[in-house]
């Protein structure tokens, strides 16, 4: 389907197959790929993170006004990983302990996340962050662009997590088998919350990468962007239930999800329309996984 | 026939949960009107009531659907297409009449398109009605290119800003559609199969009950109201733009929780969720008289909706313990 799309795009002749093109689909999918690798594991467990965007966007807020002030990369990185963190926290304590609906629950984190970024800035974007932080947009390491390195850590790192760790195989059987991993004696509302614990560590980390490349703290930034996540895991066949999917597949997904949205950019079609286009997209991929299940 | 137990309500439970919210209600009433001076003013009272019209009707129609133990969380985009594409009309026309025939249409197809999603390809309600959102979201922001309309003809205004009486005309319809509600999930079969489908979807099918289509009719009818509510808002605003419903979602979501129905399905009423809308609209209204920033509402509406799930919860596992 890839393929598909990209040959389809290529042909179109709008400056698509170049390697400038390439490249930034490359860097732009990165901010993409940091929320969407741990949205597949949360998925994995039947759940979802609705809050991911909203915490991103508070995280940038965090991470350049920390950065502006003590002018420190890490000390800033660090505070922003430690609110999305924390967020995460919130979620995962709420459905693991309380048993809340992930749903709801994600969708009220939401409101309070995107509230405290609009109360915090007074609405207003924080700028001056400083070249430090712009080097992990812009910046290269041995010739390859940091973002590429970033993103490619991340894969690598969640794929030892998920498929060479006991943690890795407890997500699977959260989603699939939770009462049989209950009875077997395992801490499953600990493993559940380290999962969203993740998911919102890396949505904090992500912070660095879209305050680097926009070289400010937008109060809204990243509003959405976890609609943009979700459907890249969904398209990638990671399946809502059952605890069914695969990481890579998310990887494509993303690839999907930004090739598709490149090369409407160049084919000039709205952005608007784009996001059409995903909601579809989303429930076609679901379509196909129900009908793949029975 | 009659072989399944409706869960049903009795009036003695229905009114113990709209009374101890009621209750709620005063007490909101009295701290309010001895922080602030402006509380206790008629003008802010209508204006209270007329601001919970507009999420109750809103959430009256989600109410339905959470009672099937489903979710409709495109409700907020779909007040944001059908209030764009019921201007654009009014505007093109300078026909009221024609507005609001489109948009309701308009609405009722976004609940239409929720139904058969979750019945004909048995999507999960959440997801299903997620794409939904930004499948609507989509369409809308490219139907307006970033553009707003304003000006309608009095006659159409009047539905958001009028009175009768000097009560707002909003006003007059929440209790309009309260009184539908509570006859329609009450005292109507299909109503009561409503909450038989909540409460034990595999029974509710087992016995007959035409599950699918009942389905059908609560998203329908879920988006409708939501094209209702969104022709009152552009009535009110006066203008239209992308994004004016997308601040309504998790409000009504807040109202319908506050009201007492489970989003375990099976529980709940409609008058319910109209004390949930004055809950919400006083703890709005009361920070707006206090002077705090309304930058500050969607996050204490997120606190207040997970407040709201955890009491769900810990009832509802508090119920089936003792089964």
């Amino acid at each position: 389907m890839l393929v598909v799309l990209g040959a389809a795009f290529a042909s179109s002749g709008s400056g698509f197959l170049n390697g400038a093109n390439l490249a930034n689909i490359g860097m732009q999918s990165t901010i993409l790929l940091l929320l969407a690798l741990p949205m597949t594991l949360i998925m994995l467990t039947e759940g979802i993170d609705l809050s991911m965007g909203a915490v991103l966007t508070l995280a940038c807020v965090v991470l350049a006004a920390i950065a502006v002030k003590t002018e420190s990369v890490t000390l800033a990185v660090g505070g922003a990983v430690a609110l999305g963190a924390a967020f995460g926290f919130a979620n995962g304590a709420l459905v693991a302990w309380l048993g809340l609906p992930p749903f709801v629950t994600t969708l009220g984190t939401l409101g309070i996340a995107s509230g405290l970024a609009l109360v915090t800035t007074g609405a207003q974007s924080i700028t001056g962050v400083g070249d430090d932080v712009g080097y992990f947009y812009a910046g290269r390491l041995a010739g390859i662009p940091v973002p590429l390195l970033i993103g490619a850590a991340a894969y690598l790192a969640l794929h030892w997590l998920l498929y060479h760790t006991r943690f890795g195989t407890y997500v699977f059987a959260l989603g699939g088998n939770r009462e049989a991993l209950r009875l077997a004696g395992v801490r499953v509302n600990a493993y559940l919350i380290g999962v969203y614990v993740l998911g919102g560590a890396m949505a904090g980390f992500a912070a660095l990468l879209l305050t680097a490349r926009m070289s400010a703290a937008h109060p809204t930034a990243a509003i959405g962007m976890e609609f943009d996540a979700i459907a890249a895991v969904a398209i990638g066949g990671t399946s809502f239930e059952k605890g069914n999917g695969w990481l890579f597949g998310t990887v494509l997904g993303v690839l999907l999800v930004g090739v598709l949205r490149n090369g409407l950019n160049l084919l000039a079609v709205p952005s608007s329309l784009q996001v059409a286009a995903i909601g579809l997209l989303i429930i076609a991929a679901l379509v196909i996984e129900s009908f793949k299940s029975k | 026939m009659n072989t399944l137990t409706l869960p049903r309500l009795t009036l003695s439970a229905e009114f113990r949960t709209v009374a101890q919210r009621l209750l709620a209600v005063i007490v909101l009433c009295i701290a309010l009107s001895l922080l602030s001076g402006a509380f206790l003013t008629v003008g802010n009272l209508v204006n209270v009531l007329r601001q919970a019209a507009l999420i109750f009707l809103l959430a009256s129609g989600l109410t339905l659907v959470i009672l099937t133990a489903g979710l409709d969380l495109s409700i907020g985009a779909n007040v944001g297409l059908s209030a764009c594409l019921a201007g654009s009309v009014i505007q093109a026309s300078g026909s009221p009449l024609l507005g609001v025939a489109v948009g309701l249409a308009s609405g009722c197809m976004i609940g239409l398109g929720n139904g058969l999603l979750v019945t004909v390809l048995r999507l999960p309600p959440f997801i299903a009605t997620y794409g939904m959102l930004w499948v609507v979201h989509g369409l809308t922001y490219w139907f307006m290119a970033g553009a707003t309309i304003h000006g309608f003809p009095p006659a159409f205004r009047a539905l958001g800003s009028g009175y009768f009486l000097s009560v707002p005309i909003p006003v007059y319809l929440m209790f309009v559609f309260l009184a539908i509600g509570i006859g329609f999930a009450r005292y109507t079969t299909w109503g009561q199969e409503i909450y038989a489908i909540g409460a034990n979807p595999v029974a509710a099918r087992l016995s007959g009950i035409p599950v699918n289509r009942r389905l059908v009719l609560v998203y329908t009818v879920s988006g409708a109201m939501a094209g209702l509510a969104s022709l009152i808002f552009l009535a009110r605003l006066n203008s239209a733009e992308g994004d004016i419903g997308e601040p309504l979602t998790l409000p009504a979501i807040a109202a319908v929780l506050i009201g007492g129905t489970s989003l375990f399905g099976g529980v709940g009423t409609v008058s319910g969720t109209l004390v949930g809308a004055l809950i919400l609209t006083l703890v709005l209204n009361g920070m707006n008289l206090l002077a705090i920033d309304a930058n500050w509402q969607p996050l204490v509406t997120g606190v207040i909706v997970i407040l709201a799930v955890s009491l769900d919860v810990l009832t509802h596992k508090g119920g089936t313990a003792g089964r």
